[in-house]
């Protein structure tokens, strides 16, 4: 039962965060909101896991915790940058 | 519930003010290189304790190596992206915030 | 205790439920084009968890990999392309005080003519309908859950949704890899794909990054394609992850996909399919029945298919990905800083 209250107490955090994807004066602010939820939604993924008895879970978590940060280094090589300049200046 | 149980659920609760300190930090934090410390140092801390105590409350090897590989993963991945957008931040010419 | 534990999980189905109804409400309403990605990319992790939920975990893996492996980068290159198209640049804002607005680019705003709410009413009837439609729906569910059950001795693998995906269903499951094939030929015949005006040098964190993630991500991959035959898994979600694999290094641009006339590039993407055809030829000859396989090598030749797929499903994704003909019909000069002979990296 204490996990389910852990994955509620998350669920909370993700969605406050969600408020700077709203707000976030730059691009990046918001990036890095989608970037709350992949570790965020990880852990709620590992705690439900437990509390719905559910082992096959983790291989989910296993799965998200490599391509979490897929979609914020396509956005700062793809999207964000200035032309001609390189990653490292 | 035996001692390792006890123990994991204690370090899950540990784990837990770090993921809303994160959150608050994201709210509330003036600029986003102080959000990504907020975001990257607090969150992985936290999915570290509650790593720790999930392992504590298994039998099982293969899921401990599971957690502890994704805890591994989500540090290296999260903390290269973090450079990766902070240092284009920079070049970009965003300042960091310094109390006026 | 189990009471307590209900209301918590009751709690947590409504903050859910209430989370993606705002998520979508924000994403549809908003100009800011980027702003909608964002909540895009947080509806389809959020819609993952609800998988969960439902206890579909299959579901719930396919759509964690999918939304965030590809769905995700695939929307944000695609506004940049659409940006270089129009000829704004996005984030070009005047560095300085860091007061960057976000995307200049943004979607027209529209006032609600009764046409509009015309629209908006039926789309709330349907709605209310299919509300209403779940809530009476006699439990226990009806379903073929028993049947499944029973016949799965025959299928040759230990996971119902396998089992009815490849074997049972296995004819839907062939016009689905027809499908995606399909789209990739549609997509690759809109339009070539951009040579990215990339970044001339990655950094080394990035490449460190790749090199540590790619292999894992392949080894993963693999683990789901071969564990789908008796726990989650199966071609789809480890074909959704090898693309991820492949998404990573075309944003690394350690290589390009290459010229169209590659060999084996055309014989990945048609692999699954191939095998898919030539499996129900065999169940032809053999069986006398459409994709009926025989129940003792139905374990092994499953693995095999699930492989191909796996494989097939990948490439397709990645080639959804690069958006376009590869770089043998590159028409777009590249980046300036390069001749154009040596433009796309030889792989």
């Amino acid at each position: 039962m204490i996990h389910v209250a852990v994955a509620l107490f998350l669920l909370l955090t993700v969605v406050l965060g969600m408020i700077r994807i709203v707000y976030g004066p730059t691009v990046a602010d918001r990036m890095m909101a989608a970037q709350l939820f992949g570790t965020s939604g990880l852990a709620i993924l590992l705690v439900l896991a437990w509390g719905m008895d559910m082992p096959e879970l983790i291989d989910i978590a296993l799965t998200f915790s490599l391509l979490a940060t897929l979609a914020t280094m396509t956005f700062v090589r793809r999207v964000w940058y200035e032309e001609g300049k390189s990653d490292d200046s | 519930m035996t001692i390792p149980e006890i123990i994991g659920l204690a370090c899950i609760a540990a784990g837990i003010p770090f993921f809303l300190s994160g959150t608050i930090g994201m709210l509330r934090f003036p600029d986003i290189f102080t959000r990504l410390h907020a975001l990257t140092k607090a969150d992985n801390v936290g999915l570290g304790f509650l790593i720790i105590g999930l392992c504590l409350q298994t039998d099982d090897w293969f899921i401990v190596i599971k957690l502890v590989l994704i805890w591994v993963l989500v540090l290296t991945a999260s903390s290269a992206s973090c450079h990766l957008v902070a240092r284009r931040a920079l070049q970009k010419g965003i300042r960091p915030w310094t109390r006026e | 205790m189990d009471q307590g534990m209900k209301m918590l999980l009751t709690g947590f189905d409504l903050l859910l439920a209430l989370t993606l109804l705002w998520l979508a409400w924000q994403l549809l309403r908003s100009t800011d084009i980027f702003k909608a990605i964002i909540f895009f990319i947080c509806f389809g992790l959020l819609m993952s968890l609800a998988w969960v939920r439902m206890h579909a975990p299959d579901v719930a893996l396919a759509e964690a990999a999918i939304g965030t492996g590809l769905t995700g980068p695939l929307f944000l290159a695609a506004l940049r392309r659409i940006e270089r198209k129009a000829g704004k640049n996005m984030m070009s804002e005047p560095a300085g005080n860091g007061e960057e607005t976000g995307s200049r680019w943004k979607a027209r705003n529209r006032e609600m003519s009764p046409l509009l709410w015309t629209v908006t009413a039926l789309t709330c009837c349907l709605a209310g309908l299919l509300i209403w439609t779940v809530l009476i729906i006699p439990r226990p569910l009806p379903g073929l859950a028993d049947q499944v059950a029973g016949s799965l001795a025959e299928s040759g693998v230990n996971n119902p949704v396998t089992a009815v995906l490849l074997n049972f269903r296995g004819y839907d499951t062939l016009l689905e890899v027809m499908v995606l094939l399909l789209g990739a030929i549609t997509v690759w015949s809109i339009t070539h794909a951009p040579f990215p005006p990339r970044v001339p040098d990655t950094s080394p964190v990035q490449k460190a990054a790749v090199r540590l993630l790619l292999p894992l991500i392949c080894l993963i991959g693999g683990y789901l394609v071969w564990q789908g035959a008796y726990q989650t898994g199966g071609a789809f979600q480890g074909g959704a992850v090898l693309s991820a694999a492949l998404v990573l290094l075309l944003i690394s641009d350690f290589l390009w996909l290459p010229g169209m006339r590659s060999l084996p590039l055309r014989l990945g993407l048609t692999l699954g399919p191939l095998v898919f055809v030539l499996l129900a030829g065999f169940g032809i000859l053999v069986e006398k029945t459409l994709l009926r396989l025989p129940v003792e090598y139905a374990g092994p030749l499953l693995l095999f298919l699930e492989a191909a797929c796996g494989l097939s499903i990948g490439l397709t994704l990645a080639a959804f990905f690069a958006g376009g003909r590869p770089a043998s019909d590159l028409r777009e000069t590249p980046y300036s800083g390069e001749a154009k002979g040596k433009g796309p990296a030889e792989s």
